[in-house]
């Protein structure tokens, strides 16, 4: 552990404070601002996405301002369609599920929960986040270019995404930009994860050795050891890509392809290429979104129960193998790709693998609530919503995870179902849990009880309402990212996606909520005491909320416990704070 | 107070969500798959149920256990903390053992189905029938009587003299009798052998009755082998996202009786 050569000091003057500061904990609340507006819009997307789709000829009012062209009156075409979801997932996988529980929370806490001053490189730090807000507004400038965004869907698979304006509207400028967008976070993801690595490993406070690091501190630094990886490799994926639009070059597009009439100047290059590429991010990816809300559920929950889990070293162990076998299974997205079949089952067997932490880390949760005295409030019931989530996500995961089911399931809304499940409900759930919990520390207010309780209970029905019937829609065949649903086959399904789009929409109203209750409580909530929950890590021991500017105002805390004293006699109660000297003594 | 509520909420939910399973219907929609007519498709289906009761029984037994826990010691204030009986080796050792177990289990069954479809190569007097898929329709086309296909010249495609396959009737012999519909039609009961060929951006082809599946990947020439068993008409739909037109990209698989397809068959060469 080295003392921090990092240290600077205090900000002067409200852009070197507010914009561009080095105060990781303000680039945290940047990025979870950033997060916010992206996470707003993404959900607006999906709105209009599920209005269309179940009143297709009725137009929307508002939509023609954003696109004459792609809203003629207010009526979606087919493309504009396709654009719209592919800017719904690139916002969301990109935008919310890596910044909110990692960049933003990561941010704000782990340097405080090791008891440093900030992070290793404050600059590369500020870098990071406005790097990422330069690549939210390359993203959200396809909006607005002749053509209109891309309309390759999140995944943009080659040759659709590469050969240009050929393959249609929503494939030209829009399309450049979305690689550069990426690109660009993929810059500003990599310095975020090399400072992760280097001030966990560095940076400690005396007595913090890593296995007195709270289990969110480990998952945010196991999410920065996966993002490294994972980023390093789309990066240059995204170059090539552009390089296959604007400068002729041939790395995922063969020859003899005629586009609309018009034969491609292409030869050599593999679609699966791109496939491989994408996914071997891919999949990592969606565990970079996952591990921090399962790291920020487990801290929450233990101070919920006031109990440690059965076994912190099991849980830290199932997050590092969930991580390393994340890289193994990235061809279970390729079952039916063309590649070599044998292939398939390669893949399968580490994909079913990976059932096993995740049913260890849910064993241990549900084992571990047992005879414990769970405190109800809206950040613990965000973190049993996520258990139940995260259950239901999974076990539609166990489907997909087997070829020859696969057969039948792929590219239908019961893959859509599982990854919403999992992704855009349970690492949500870890973000509201998160910002409930947390909100008094960042503040010094309390956010209200009654309207946090209320929220949830609207947002979990909400989403089971939502996401539950895409599992019936994929076992009845209803393929995914169709603009209108206008055959035989499918038009019987109909009353079941208008079921889902009222639940979405309602849904969404229920955030409204949130966004007032964050508001609101941010000017007019209750003082926050400085430990409201009677927690233990080292978050809790600064000397204000928020903190000052160097976390524990010139004092560097001293560790002398592990991070989860619950359930023991103390002077405070039945807890022990991680920097207390107090000796922990009998459980009560 | 709130405990209660969310135990309550929790298994509702889960109790819920089973009906459609095994009911399936939800809001008077069918949400089970369409018969199966294929022969390679009862694995498969048989393999979706027992995975369907396995995933539903630990989802059932998760949900159920977290309501009773939330239940039980939500809001708890009195009384000692206790610990789970045998802590974390308990479970872990469950989860490696059952999970593990069940992943072979069923690793090593679905294995036997998967390579029913993709291991073992067209039988050699199974049909062939060719697909074209390009935005956004698909193509097929049969050898005609000498058996062979004629090549196809990506640079000749015509649509609007429906010369969809690019080919070469004046320079290349076997072109000429070659056969090209719109529609898939097939005699039932006899193997076909699909060779499939992308025209433009990446498609796939999909026949949820048939139970196959398979991306076309430009570039390469990639097949697949079935035999459908029952008389009628199912849609083949497109399922890669390939454009604005994909909703709708699909064409009709017409399975018909041997006889039935001789005459087709004859009837579209002349």
């Amino acid at each position: 552990m080295s003392e921090a050569a990092h240290a600077h000091a205090a900000p002067t003057g409200f852009i070197r404070k507010y914009v561009f500061s080095l105060d990781h904990k303000i680039i945290g609340l940047q990025y979870y601002g950033l997060a916010l507006v992206a996470v707003v819009t993404g959900m607006v997307l999906s709105w209009i996405m599920r209005i269309h789709l179940v009143w297709p000829n009725s137009p929307i009012p508002a939509v023609q301002w954003l696109s004459k062209v792609g809203a003629p009156g207010g009526v979606i075409t087919p493309e504009y369609y396709l654009s719209l979801m592919t800017m719904h997932g690139t916002l969301m996988v990109f935008f919310v599920l890596t910044n909110a529980p990692f960049a933003a929370f990561g941010n704000y806490f782990l340097p405080i929960q090791i008891g440093a001053e900030d992070m290793a490189f404050p600059r590369f730090n500020m870098m990071s986040f406005w790097t990422t807000f330069v690549a939210f507004s390359i993203l959200m400038s396809a909006f607005f270019v002749g053509d209109g965004p891309p309309l390759a869907g999140w995944t943009a698979y080659a040759p659709l995404s590469a050969v240009g304006k050929d393959s249609g509207p929503g494939e030209g400028l829009g399309q450049t930009l979305w690689g550069l967008s990426i690109f660009v976070f993929c810059i500003a993801s990599l310095l975020g994860a090399l400072n992760f690595i280097a001030t966990t490993l560095d940076l400690r406070t005396k007595g913090m050795t890593l296995s007195r690091m709270p289990i969110v501190t480990w998952a945010w630094f196991i999410t920065s050891c996966i993002s490294l990886l994972a980023f390093a490799v789309l990066m240059p994926a995204c170059l090539l890509l552009i390089l296959d639009r604007v400068a002729g070059t041939s790395f995922f597009i063969p020859s003899g392809l005629n586009v609309s009439d018009h034969l491609q100047p292409h030869q050599g290059g593999s679609p699966l290429l791109w496939q491989h590429l994408f996914w071997f991010f891919g999949h990592p990816e969606v565990y970079i979104a996952i591990l921090p809300a399962i790291g920020i559920v487990s801290h929450i929950l233990i101070n919920s129960m006031r109990k440690p889990l059965l076994s912190h070293k099991v849980v830290i162990y199932c997050m590092m193998s969930i991580g390393f076998l994340s890289y193994m299974v990235w061809g279970h997205h390729m079952f039916l790709s063309g590649m070599n079949p044998f292939s398939a089952l390669v893949f399968s067997f580490p994909t079913l693998m990976i059932t096993i932490p995740a049913t260890i880390m849910t064993l241990i949760w549900l084992g571990s609530l047992y005879g414990s005295k769970l405190r109800i409030n809206a950040a613990s019931l965000f973190c049993l919503g996520f258990i139940s989530m995260f259950v239901s996500g999974g076990v539609s995961g166990f489907f997909l995870a087997q070829p020859s089911i696969d057969i039948y399931l792929h590219a239908t809304y019961f893959v859509v179902g599982h990854f919403h499940m999992v992704m855009g409900v349970a690492a949500i759930f870890g973000v509201f849990a998160g910002t409930y919990f947390w909100f008094p520390k960042m503040t010094g207010h309390m956010m209200h009880e009654g309207l946090g309780r209320l929220h949830f209970w609207l947002t979990f029905i909400g989403t089971y309402c939502i996401f539950m019937p895409f599992h019936y829609l994929g076992l009845a065949g209803n393929v995914r990212r169709y603009s209108a649903f206008t055959d035989d086959f499918l038009v019987p399904l109909m009353p079941v996606h208008k079921f889902i789009t009222y639940a979405a929409l309602f849904t969404g109203a229920a955030q409204l909520i949130f966004l007032f209750n964050l508001i609101y409580s941010r000017f007019k909530g209750a003082a926050a005491p400085a430990n409201p929950w009677e927690a233990t890590s080292l978050e809790w021991s600064t000397p204000s909320s928020p903190p000052p500017f160097d976390n524990f105002g010139g004092q560097h805390p001293v560790v002398y416990h592990d991070p989860y004293q619950y359930g023991v006699k103390s002077s405070t109660g039945d807890y022990v704070m991680q920097a207390s000297p107090e000796k922990v003594g009998e459980a009560s | 107070m709130g405990g209660k509520l969310f135990a309550v909420i929790v298994i509702l939910i889960a109790l819920a969500s089973a009906v459609p399973i095994v009911n399936h219907t939800f809001l008077g929609a069918s949400v089970a798959p369409p018969e199966d007519i294929s022969t390679h498709g009862a694995e498969i289906d048989k393999q979706l149920d027992e995975t369907m009761v396995e995933a539903g029984l630990s989802f059932l037994a998760a949900q159920l256990v977290l309501g009773f826990f939330v239940w039980q010691f939500g809001g708890r204030k009195d009384g000692p903390l206790k610990s789970f009986p045998g802590g974390a080796k308990y479970l872990v050792l469950a989860a490696l053992l059952l999970v593990g177990a069940e992943a072979i289990a069923l690793g090593a069954i679905g294995t036997k189905a998967w390579a029913k479809v993709y291991f073992q190569p067209a039988s050699a007097d199974a049909l062939p029938i060719q697909v074209q898929a390009g935005q956004f329709a698909f193509y097929f086309r049969y050898a005609g009587p000498d058996g062979k296909f004629g090549g196809i010249h990506p640079e000749k495609i015509d649509e609007g003299n429906s010369n969809f396959f690019g080919l070469d009737p004046e320079n290349d012999i076997p072109a000429r009798d070659d056969i090209t519909s719109a529609e898939m039609v097939i005699p039932v009961n006899k193997e076909i052998h699909l060779m499939m060929h992308a025209k433009d951006v990446g498609h796939s082809f999909y026949v949820r009755e048939l139970r196959i599946q398979q991306d076309f990947v430009p570039g390469l020439d990639l097949s697949l082998h079935f035999t459908a068993t029952k008389i009628g008409k199912y849609e083949i739909v497109c399922t890669q996202l390939c454009g604005l037109g994909h909703y709708n990209m699909k064409a009709y698989l017409n399975v018909m009786s041997q006889d039935d397809f001789d005459q087709w068959l004859k009837s579209q060469s002349n």
